[in-house]
This record gives structure tokens, C-alpha cells and sequence, in this order.
């Protein structure tokens, strides 16, 4: 039984994880309807800097959680101004291509620059050791990437209902012919928005550093899982992603425990089978399905 | 005017093909005993994926240094004065390595393929050796069957393979009270091959291996396979992952609490460069075997600071093996006085050697794998580190005669 728990809490811990790195996709998909391949290299990036951050300005953890997304930010908000833009009324195959290709330059570059064996990165002092809750044992800094991704998710929950630019955004996402008709000025709120999922990927790409290896290819199959995950919540639907993210660590961590050679294909048979009962997905619209 | 100059056009044609003839058959002083006139050493590896700093590149530039050291060696005496390197990516992809292999022989002239990395790989490339009758010497991929099962009388392996690499860890650290393990693998050849190898060593020794657990490759979260793998209470958690997956497993092993319970890691392949990148810190105590490093002796050391000059960095075993077998190969074409397979062949059988690399060597006529004394090591605490790469501490030799397989059991006839 206290197995049982032990694998559910960590697999808890992964899924918020994977909450949180999907949660941007989900966000630039349903304002900009770009399928962004992207994603990956950006969660990279964001390991990437903290790790030369903490190398070359000696900037720890807590810093660099707050430096890399403003920093992603605004290369999200340039990817997005000199690229994107151009083919957002074209196809979506073609921003998914383009995105496609921007990956292989962005991780190129980082190999070019960086090797491939990976960037060593520290712990803070604080974050270290293990937590003993009624016999779960859990290493502090999963539970503090778990307490953290939660609040995250939260926030951004609360920013998209509850505040003024929320429901802009969601009116724009929704009927955005409507809103225009409304007098709200669309188009302005794409660039941020996709600068805010690009960040919150850099986000996970930094809580990522200290329990993952830092390489130029550590996005690349990530990217595969997140994909599954934003599927299975439903393209576009930020409680979707959150939720998912939560269902796809618990099969994994069960998988590995129960099923290790199938761990990583179970979060796939998963994903087919939501598709099969629910072609949009757990929370989609149905649009998404046209 | 016109048809003067056509005349002199012509003229000049005419020279520059006599001449050309001259030089193909002409009493130069390679003379008639190399084809194309020259040398060719093709470096065939990763020169852009994952085994990239492990090898790569500067495997080359170790290659390009061996022949410069040998044309300084001979100078006027050297049988042959053309010498090329090339290099060619393969991605590791066993299906790339064999048509560039193929390419290499045929069209570029090589007569001798270095490196090669990803066993799969290597064994496609050993068999278009034996296609073409041209000299392969394997330094980076690690399958016993090179030497095993799928030898060839073209080619030889010179580093190291997964029998060293159980026997050196999975003996000692099991002789030394770690009787009990769970080994974690990569569900793919090298590490089933891997796993394979560690088992029987473990038994050999006495101890026991509890579990084996498979996980996908590649693979990120490792959390629930370790607490799997530490929940039947095991001395020695072994892993056979490389690469990336390797530092993620590390990573998330130090921070699960295993250690504080007194379970050991023990990691079958580890290279310089994984150290490095991840911070000595990370790989405290952990014990592996090593074919060769850097700063072993002074020997060593005096040929890593040339390399370091040339690179920038420090060499990992496979830059100075891929030196090695190129200075030898070198020398025994300087002894042949031709690049013919065979005689070259001939000329290092049985060759008892000593140099940068290896150490009490010897090619071994029968499965012509490359034995040399192998190094137990642990890695340094971050207080021990003097310089930058100084990370391993040498816990004990293991001679040539134990690291590798006898020839007999290894199933080779060529």
C-alpha cells in the first residue's frame, strides 16, 4: 500500500510538471491557433540560460526563475513579430513547419556553442535532501517543482477568468469576428500572448535544470510527451492541459513501476483511447475537431 | 594569331597530361606500392549527435596529430609522403555507416576506417571491411561480437568492450561488499548486451542480481524506476545508460535518497566528458572502469597537453585510442612499405606494443581484439579536484590478461 502511495505521489509530482510546461502550448494554440513544434526548444533554452546564468553571473535558482521568462519573454514576443506573423493566415501546416525548422536551428546553435554532453548545474542549499510525509518519501525539490507548477497554473488560471486581459484574450480565442465588433483590438494581444506561453516554457526549461540532463536535445522527446498531453486535455484548453498533465505522470509513474518497458508507450494508448471516446479531447471544443 | 594560340593551348594540355602520367606511375618516392599514390585514414563517426565531445571532431584532430608525429618520425625515410585524413558523419546510424563505409572503400580511397562509435554501427562497417579486403580498426563501439561472433580478419578493436566494462566494475565492486544488485538498463543491444555482461560477472564474483529493470529509450523521469529498483533494499544499483539518460538518471538518484539508505550506483559506461558536464559534485565516489585517462602518468599527460593545445580540451580514452591506432597503423605500413591490407594486416598480428594509449598491448592474433591493462576508478570529491578535469582517482590496474575475454572464448574463427 505505501508503495502504491509512494508511486502516486511521484507521479503527482511529474504530472505537475508536465502541467505546467503544456500549459503554454495549450495558451499560444487556442489565442494564435499556431501548433507551436517549438515548444521543446524553448523549454530548452530556458535550461540552457539558467545553467550559463548560474555559471557565468553566479545567479542561483531563485533568480534565474525569475530572469529566464522575462528574458524568454521577449524572445518569444521576437520569434513571434519576425516569423510568426507571416503565416498565421496561411495553412497552420505552415507555422508548424516553421516552428518545426526553428527547432533544428535552435538546437544546432546551442550544439555549436555548447557541446553535447550537457552544462553541469547546483541545487541551492535549501532545495536539497528529502521530505519523510507519513512514509512517502519524497526528495524536497520534486516537492517543491510540484507546490510551484500548482501555483503557476492557479495563477494563470485566475489571470484568464478573473481579470480584464483574461477575458480579452479568451473573447479574442473564442469569437474573435465578435470582439472585433466590440471595439477590441485583437491583433494586440497575439504577440504578448504567445511571448507568455513561450516564457512559461523557458519557466518549466529552468525548474527542469537541477533534476534533468542540460543538453541541446533535452527538448526534443519532451516535446513528444507534452504533445500527448495537450491532446489529451484537449488542444487550446488551459484546465485540459493541467489535468492531463496530472493523468499522463501518474501513468507514467505506474507504468514505470508496474510495466517498465511500456511506460513511456502507455501515455500514447492513453491518448488514443481519449481520442477515440472524445475526439476533442477531455475539456476541447468541438471546433478544434473540424 | 588565332591558330598560334590554340597550338600553345594544346602544347601546354599535352605537358600537363605527360606530366600527370609521370606522377601516376613515375618513380616518386611512394613509388608504385600505395594505391591512388597515397594514404588515406578516413575518420568514420559522430560528428553532430550525442557521442559528439566523446569522440567526434577532435578524434580527428587526435588522428591528424598521429600522422603529423609519424611524418616528424620518418621524415625522408617515410615510405610514403601523401597522407590524408578525412572525416565523414555516420549519426550512428548502423544503415549511414554502411553506405558511407562502402563509399569511403570504393570512391575515397580510404584505406582504413577509424573510430566508429554505436555498436550496431561498427558491425556494419566491420562488414564492409571484410567486402572490401581494407582495414577497419574500431576504437569508440563497445559489442564483444566485433571480436566475438562477427570478427573478421579486417577487423581489429582497440579500446575496450562491454567485458571490460563488466568485469572491471561488476567484479570489483562486488568483491569490495556490494553482493546485491538491481540494474537498471536502456531497453536497446548495448544495454541488454550490457546488463548481459554485468550478471554473469556479478555471479563470477559471487553476488546476486536481484532485478533488472528495462526503461525506455531515450527517457527523462526516472523517479518511480529508481524507487522500484531501491525498494528490494540492493547494496549496488547499476545502470547501464549513456549519454543523456545517464546524467538524468544521476541527477535524480542523488536527490532520491538511495545514497542516505546505503545503496551504491555504479555506472557501466562512463565517459570524461559526463563527469564534466555535469559537475564532479553529481559523480562523487561513483566507481567505473576506465580504459585510459588523461592523467594517469606522464606520459599521458604530456600527450593530453598537446592535445589540449590542439583542442582546447582534455582527451577522453577514445580521442587517445583513435591516436594510438592511427601511430600504429602508421607504423606498420612504414614497416609493410605498402597500404596493402594484407601485408599491413600481417605486420600487426601478434604485435606485443606500448604507447600513449596502451599499456602491456597487445594485438591478439586470434580474434584481433586489443588488450592493454584497464583502471578501476573512482571519482574525486569536489575538494580533491586540483584542476579543471582532474576527476578520476585510479583505485587499481586491472592487467591486460583479466579486463579482456581469453582468446579462445571468444568465439571468433576468421
Amino acid at each position: 500500500m505505501n508503495a502504491v502511495l509512494q508511486y502516486a505521489v511521484q507521479g503527482l509530482a511529474a504530472g505537475s510538471f508536465y502541467a505546467l510546461a503544456a500549459l503554454g502550448l495549450a495558451i499560444i494554440f487556442g489565442v494564435l491557433g499556431v501548433v507551436n513544434f517549438a515548444h521543446g526548444a524553448f523549454y530548452m533554452l530556458g535550461a540552457v540560460a539558467a545553467a550559463v546564468l548560474l555559471d557565468l553571473l553566479d545567479l542561483s535558482l531563485w533568480w534565474s526563475l525569475l530572469v529566464v521568462p522575462v528574458l524568454m519573454f521577449g524572445f518569444g514576443v521576437l520569434v513571434e513579430r519576425l516569423l510568426v506573423q507571416w503565416l498565421i493566415r496561411l495553412d497552420p501546416l505552415y507555422n508548424f513547419l516553421l516552428t518545426f525548422g526553428l527547432t533544428l536551428v535552435l538546437v544546432e546553435l546551442v550544439k555549436q556553442q555548447y557541446g553535447v554532453s550537457g552544462l553541469p548545474y547546483r541545487l541551492p542549499g535549501p532545495l536539497r535532501g528529502r521530505v519523510d510525509l507519513a512514509g512517502v518519501v519524497l526528495p524536497r525539490y520534486q516537492l517543491f517543482v510540484l507546490l510551484f507548477s500548482v501555483g503557476i497554473c492557479a495563477l494563470v488560471w485566475l489571470l484568464m477568468t478573473r481579470t480584464r486581459i483574461g477575458m480579452i484574450v479568451r473573447a479574442s480565442t473564442e469569437k474573435p469576428e465578435l470582439a472585433r465588433a466590440l471595439g477590441i483590438n485583437v491583433g494586440r494581444w497575439v504577440t504578448p500572448v504567445f511571448g507568455f506561453g513561450v516564457a512559461l516554457a523557458g519557466l518549466a526549461g529552468v525548474l527542469a535544470a537541477p533534476f534533468r540532463a542540460i543538453t541541446a536535445e533535452m527538448g526534443n522527446n519532451f516535446a513528444i510527451i507534452l504533445f500527448a498531453v495537450v491532446v489529451i486535455g484537449g488542444l487550446g484548453s488551459i484546465v485540459g492541459a493541467v489535468i492531463a498533465g496530472f493523468m499522463v505522470g501518474l501513468v507514467e509513474a505506474f507504468g514505470q513501476a508496474y510495466a517498465p518497458t511500456f511506460a513511456q508507450i502507455l501515455i500514447f494508448v492513453l491518448m488514443v483511447l481519449i481520442i477515440l471516446v472524445r475526439p476533442a479531447g477531455l475539456f476541447g471544443r468541438k471546433e478544434a475537431t473540424a | 594569331m588565332y591558330g598560334k594560340r590554340m597550338w600553345a593551348g594544346g602544347l601546354v594540355l599535352t605537358n600537363v597530361l605527360l606530366l600527370g602520367a609521370c606522377g601516376e606511375g613515375g618513380p616518386g618516392a611512394s613509388g608504385g606500392d600505395f594505391s591512388g599514390d597515397k594514404l588515406v585514414l578516413a575518420v568514420l563517426n559522430d560528428q553532430s549527435g550525442i557521442y559528439k565531445d566523446a569522440s567526434g571532431p577532435n578524434s580527428v584532430k587526435a588522428v591528424k596529430m598521429a600522422v603529423a608525429d609519424y611524418k616528424k618520425k620518418y621524415g625522408d625515410k617515410a615510405v610514403v609522403d601523401k597522407i590524408e585524413v578525412t572525416s565523414t558523419d555516420h549519426q550512428n546510424k548502423p544503415d549511414i555507416a554502411n553506405t558511407k563505409a562502402s563509399e569511403l572503400y570504393e570512391r575515397g580511397g580510404a584505406d582504413v576506417i577509424l573510430d566508429v562509435p554505436t555498436s550496431s554501427a561498427a558491425l556494419a562497417v566491420a562488414n564492409q571491411a571484410k567486402n572490401h579486403k581494407k582495414l577497419f580498426l574500431d576504437v569508440s563501439a563497445a559489442t564483444t561480437a566485433l571480436t566475438g561472433a562477427q570478427c573478421n580478419k579486417y577487423t581489429f578493436q582497440w579500446a575496450y568492450n562491454t567485458y571490460m566494462l563488466a568485469n572491471g566494475t561488476g567484479t570489483t565492486v562486488t568483491e569490495n561488499g556490494g553482493k546485491n544488485w538491481n540494474i537498471i538498463y536502456p531497453d536497446y543491444e548495448f544495454g541488454q548486451n550490457m546488463t548481459k555482461s554485468f550478471t554473469e560477472a556479478i555471479k563470477k564474483a559471487g553476488g546476486t542480481v536481484q532485478g533488472t529493470i528495462p526503461t525506455p529509450f531515450p527517457n527523462e523521469n526516472f523517479a518511480t524506476f529508481l524507487t522500484k529498483a531501491g525498494s528490494t533494499n540492493p547494496d549496488v544499483i547499476g545502470t547501464m545508460h549513456a549519454g543523456g539518460d545517464l546524467i538524468n538518471l544521476v541527477k535524480q538518484f542523488n536527490e532520491s535518497g538511495l545514497k542516505a539508505k546505503g545503496i551504491e550506483l555504479a555506472v557501466g559506461l562512463m565517459l570524461i566528458n559526463d563527469i564534466h558536464s555535469l559537475g564532479v559534485e553529481q559523480f562523487a565516489g561513483t566507481m567505473f572502469t576506465d580504459a585510459w585517462y588523461w592523467n594517469m602518468d606522464t606520459e599521458a599527460r604530456t600527450w593530453a597537453d598537446r592535445f589540449k593545445a590542439e583542442t582546447g580540451t582534455r582527451p577522453s580514452f577514445e580521442h587517445a585510442g583513435n591516436y594510438s591506432a592511427a601511430t600504429q597503423y602508421l607504423e606498420a605500413v612504414q614497416a609493410a612499405g605498402t597500404d596493402k591490407a594484407e601485408e599491413v594486416i600481417a605486420k600487426l598480428e601478434g604485435k606485443k606494443l606500448n604507447d600513449v594509449f596502451l599499456r602491456n598491448g597487445e594485438i591478439r592474433a586470434k580474434d584481433h581484439s586489443v588488450v592493454h591493462d584497464a583502471y578501476l576508478v573512482r571519482v574525486k570529491k569536489a575538494s580533491e579536484v586540483k584542476e579543471e578535469w582532474d576527476y578520476e582517482e585510479i583505485v587499481a590496474t586491472i592487467p591486460a590478461a583479466k579486463a579482456f575475454p581469453p582468446a579462445e572464448a571468444s568465439g571468433c574463427s576468421m
